[in-house]
């Protein structure tokens, strides 16, 4: 075999013997070494603690899956003396008023309890929201991504994040005060002049409390939830994308629609229906502002209720069992619709931004 | 004929070319002007808040307490002191299960079907809005005691809180290296001990973070706490009664028809507020920094 | 001091990768024994093996036995006591990031109980004399964090933070290959000191570097121990083929 020559001389020391004991330091360091290494060697080797630990953890991580048992089954057994009464009929049935003859919804009196009206009024305003919160939330989205200088990037995106912090009731507060005579004064009779015909905007509520102000203050709250997850999903859309219109000779906007939008809309959806989910379950703000009443009206602009509204509202003045036990009802669907829709957002979200969604939502 | 053509092509091209970048201009436009018209309630919003807060606040307001309808002065001292009880109560509770949570997620369970349940779990919890988890606390601590109390108030707070601790904390604790666990295992530091003393600790900046997010986002919240610490016109005695809490008492006086109410709620929304910009700007200030350079 | 190592009939799976086949070897105690082969070819699994580190990895298994002195690692003790006799040093430096660097080296001790202030100052300083870095750092003990040090101090701390809790064996995978020439020589100079008093067997792709600091040296491919003989022997005249063509560079 050839002889290597590639590997330099010094210090190959095999050959030397073993140091001699000799000149090892001095005993007493020695012996302190050695009395760690018998520390350690008494430690043992944790098995119990480690498992006990690993048990505690799996505990309080099962415990927040309890949490939510629990909170159902505490809904549904107060429920149950509503729905042993009223079965389906709670959702839609209405009854007839011995005295005006008219369709009557919700009667503590009598002990005759419909939801239809806070069905009706969650899903109006909420709807209302929405139409008003998502054009601006992605018109904001779009801006912050695509088209403002980096330098306002997080000012503005500070700012969003400001506006969720807001707690409700401050929204509801500033609502009742501030928005509410404003619509009024300025919003609601032009809403009746114009549109007036469709009768959907009729003229006999003179408070300015209803589903416009609560349309429109709800909108204000989704809007955060709705923008910062639009932009979520926007950024993921990889910028090859991007280029890859670009190259085609588009303008910004047609880059914009064609390669971000169209590649995150199914993550938009996701975002369009956590901001419903929110909407759904809000309750201070608009309790505050939509007049509580717990009847139908086909104008906007007229009075409702929404199910956190009248819950928030009733609760604590329940007239009897079966009052409380239609408002548990009411809170039990609240509970389910709002699980439903927020898995289904959060669906959507995953599925474009493939992996969880940041935790601030 | 071909010139004739070609003029025609050319015009259509230029027409659409004009199109094209009115439609680009209009959407610019368009964005601009949402992100203005969003702004726009922030701005009105903290300034009116500042306009009317600021003139009601005074000494009093942070150490009297409420005076009867019809009197003048009185102030919201037993609130503040109600709230900062019943978000201690509540960070005793969501903070520690939170947290553990968290480490679950990342440490033991990390790629389980269990952990996706968990977590999942906690999105659900996170979804539930306020007003039920008032009346499930209600049902489940109110009913068998038999009165309102801070107790009840603080559970309720504190099952809010943990959602958003566990995510983050899970969050943070995925951002350790390996390399970090690995040097403790290595020297033959027991798992427990390695997950605590050096896992968690490295990721404690952001973990403290979370927790101080969860504890904003709860300080305002007004729903669960109608039907569970019920709120008190005077101190409260021990943590079995109704005590009072800021949010709560800003709703009762702003939907109430005295005037010397609604100025206190005015001046009780930019005290909460402003503790609570405070808050979400520190988070903001704290994460931005990369603080988590420790992690790196 | 140190003692040696037996390996014997050693295979590892990492779920069903066969990573290591029959290894047998004896690593001589006090001595440095350098492990060498092309990428992938198990050593840093087989080095995983002595200290149980492998098993940090669910779908990791092992059939075999190693003994290091008169202990069956895998028999006769759970993981985190051999550990706390047999320590490692990575590739890439891992100091605790959010730890001074006196409470990095005293972390083995510390985070396993030991409390004993003074005790703790003397270890401190002594492994970092070990480790040639005890000059660099003396002032900034504990104002400093283990993370502000430069790569090449960084693993210097790894190696005190090794020796403070006076391991029997100190395991070495690949130390230098993240560092710069000048941090390498130094960390070089300090495994030919540490041999004396440890048992060491050192992970290099760098096969210079196994001839300045080994006795012996043991050439890994595709999982299998091919050739385990003194360093000189190895690098002038090995007896396989496969070792003498991975030594002159035909491969790997």
């Amino acid at each position: 075999m050839e002889v290597i020559a590639q590997v330099p001389e010094i210090r190959i020391s095999h050959t030397e013997p073993l140091p001699d004991p000799g000149e090892r330091s001095a005993p007493e360091p020695r012996q302190e070494v050695s009395a760690i290494r018998g520390f350690l060697l008494s430690r043992g080797n944790s098995a119990m603690a480690d498992r006990g630990f690993h048990w505690l953890m799996v505990l309080c991580a099962l415990s927040i899956f309890g949490i939510v048992v629990l909170i159902a089954c505490e809904l549904v057994v107060r429920s149950k003396l509503a729905w042993g009464q009223f079965g389906l009929d709670f959702f839609y049935k209405a009854f007839i008023d011995t005295y005006t003859n008219q369709p009557m919804y919700w009667d503590p009196v009598n002990g005759h309890f419909s939801a239809l009206p806070f069905l009706y009024g969650t899903l109006v305003s909420s709807f209302l929201a929405l139409l008003l919160a998502v054009p601006l939330a992605i018109g904001v989205a779009v801006f912050l991504t695509e088209m403002s200088p980096r330098v306002l990037r997080g000012p503005l995106a500070f700012i969003t994040e400001l506006l969720a912090a807001i707690p409700s009731v401050i929204y509801g507060l500033w609502a009742v005060f501030v928005l509410v005579p404003l619509l009024r004064e300025h919003l609601n009779p032009w809403l009746i002049k114009l549109l007036g015909w469709t009768g959907f905007f009729g003229d006999d509520n003179p408070t300015g409390l209803g589903f416009v102000s609560a349309g429109v203050i709800l909108a204000i709250m989704i809007l955060p939830i709705i923008s910062s997850l639009t932009r979520e999903v926007m950024t993921a859309v990889p910028n090859s994308q991007r280029e890859a219109v670009l190259a085609l000779g588009a303008t910004r906007w047609e880059m914009i629609r064609t390669g971000v939008l169209r590649n995150a809309r199914i993550g938009i959806v996701g975002a369009v229906i956590l901001g419903l989910g929110r909407a759904l379950g809000e309750t201070m703000a608009v309790t505050m502002v939509i007049g509580n009443s717990p009847e139908i009206h086909r104008s906007l602009l007229a009075n409702g209720s929404t199910m956190s509204s009248v819950i928030a509202n009733e609760f604590a003045e329940a007239s009897g069992d079966l009052h409380l036990s239609a408002l548990m009802e009411l809170g039990l669907a609240l509970f389910i619709v709002t699980i439903i829709v927020n898995a289904f957002a959060r669906l959507l979200v995953w599925m474009v931004t493939r992996g969880a969604p940041s935790s601030t939502h | 004929m071909l010139i004739l053509g070609e003029e025609k092509l050319k015009n259509e091209r230029n027409l659409r070319a004009k199109f094209r970048s009115l439609t680009d201009s209009a959407a610019t436009a368009l964005a601009i002007l949402s992100t203005l018209l969003v702004i726009a309630p922030l701005v009105a919003i903290f300034l009116y808040l500042i306009y009317k807060g600021a003139s009601s606040l005074s000494l009093d307001f942070f150490i009297k307490v409420p005076k009867p309808v019809g009197e003048a002065g009185g102030g919201m001292a037993n609130a503040i002191v109600g709230s900062a009880i019943l978000l201690g109560l509540g960070s005793l509770i969501g903070i520690p299960m939170g947290i553990a949570g968290g480490i679950f997620l990342a440490e033991f369970g990390r790629g389980t079907k269990l952990a996706n349940a968990i977590r999942f779990t906690a999105d659900v919890l996170n979804g539930v809005p306020s007003i039920v988890m008032g009346i499930a606390v209600y049902s489940l601590i109110v009913v068998p005691q038999g009165h309102f109390s801070a107790f009840s108030g603080g559970v309720a707070l504190g099952i809010m809180m943990i959602p958003t601790v566990c995510r983050t904390t899970e969050e943070m604790l995925l951002m350790v290296p390996n390399a970090v666990r690995e040097a403790a295992l290595a020297l033959g530091v027991p798992n427990w001990r390695s997950v605590l003393s050096i896992t968690v600790r490295t990721a404690s900046p952001g973990i403290i973070t979370g927790c101080m997010l969860a504890f904003a986002r709860v300080a305002g919240e007004t729903a669960p706490l109608i039907f569970t610490a019920f709120g008190n016109v005077d101190w409260s005695e021990r943590l079995n009664e109704p005590i009072a809490a800021l949010p709560l008492q800003i709703y009762v006086y702003a939907i109430s028809p005295y005037d010397e109410w609604h100025r206190l709620a005015w001046a009780g929304a930019l005290v909460l507020i402003v503790l609570i910009v405070l808050a979400v700007s520190l988070v903001r200030y704290v994460t931005s920094r990369g603080v988590l350079k420790g992690a790196s | 001091m140190g003692v040696g190592i037996e390996v014997t009939n050693l295979n590892a799976w990492y779920g069903t990768n066969h990573t290591l086949q029959d290894i047998n070897l004896n690593i001589p105690a006090n001595h440095a024994t350098a492990l060498i082969g092309p990428s992938g070819c198990g050593k840093s699994t087989f080095v995983r093996c002595l200290n149980r580190m492998h098993e940090t990895n669910p779908i990791a298994r092992v059939t075999g036995s190693v003994r290091i002195g008169d202990l069956d690692i895998y028999e006769d003790a759970k993981p985190v006591e051999i550990r706390r006799r047999v320590g490692m040093v990575f590739q890439r430096p891992n100091p605790f990031p959010t730890m001074s660097i006196y409470d990095n080296v005293a972390a083995g001790l510390k985070l396993n109980g030991y409390n004993n202030r003074r005790v703790l100052d003397e270890i401190v300083e002594k492994s970092l004399k070990n480790s040639a870095l005890w000059d660099e750092v003396k002032d900034d003990l504990r104002k400093k964090s283990g993370a502000s040090l430069s790569g090449g101090q960084q693993q210097r701390l790894c190696i005190a933070r090794a020796l403070a809790v006076d391991p029997e064996v100190l395991l070495m995978d690949e130390p230098a290959s993240a560092l710069d020439p000048v941090s390498t020589s130094k960390i070089e100079d300090l495994i030919f000191q540490l041999k004396s008093q440890y048992t060491i067997v050192i992970v290099t792709h760098n096969m210079q570097q196994a001839a300045r600091v080994a006795e012996k040296t043991g050439f890994f491919l595709n999982g299998r121990m091919v050739e385990f003989d003194s360093t000189h022997k190895i690098f002038t005249n090995p007896s396989d083929k496969r070792t003498e063509d991975y030594i002159t560079g035909r491969f790997g």
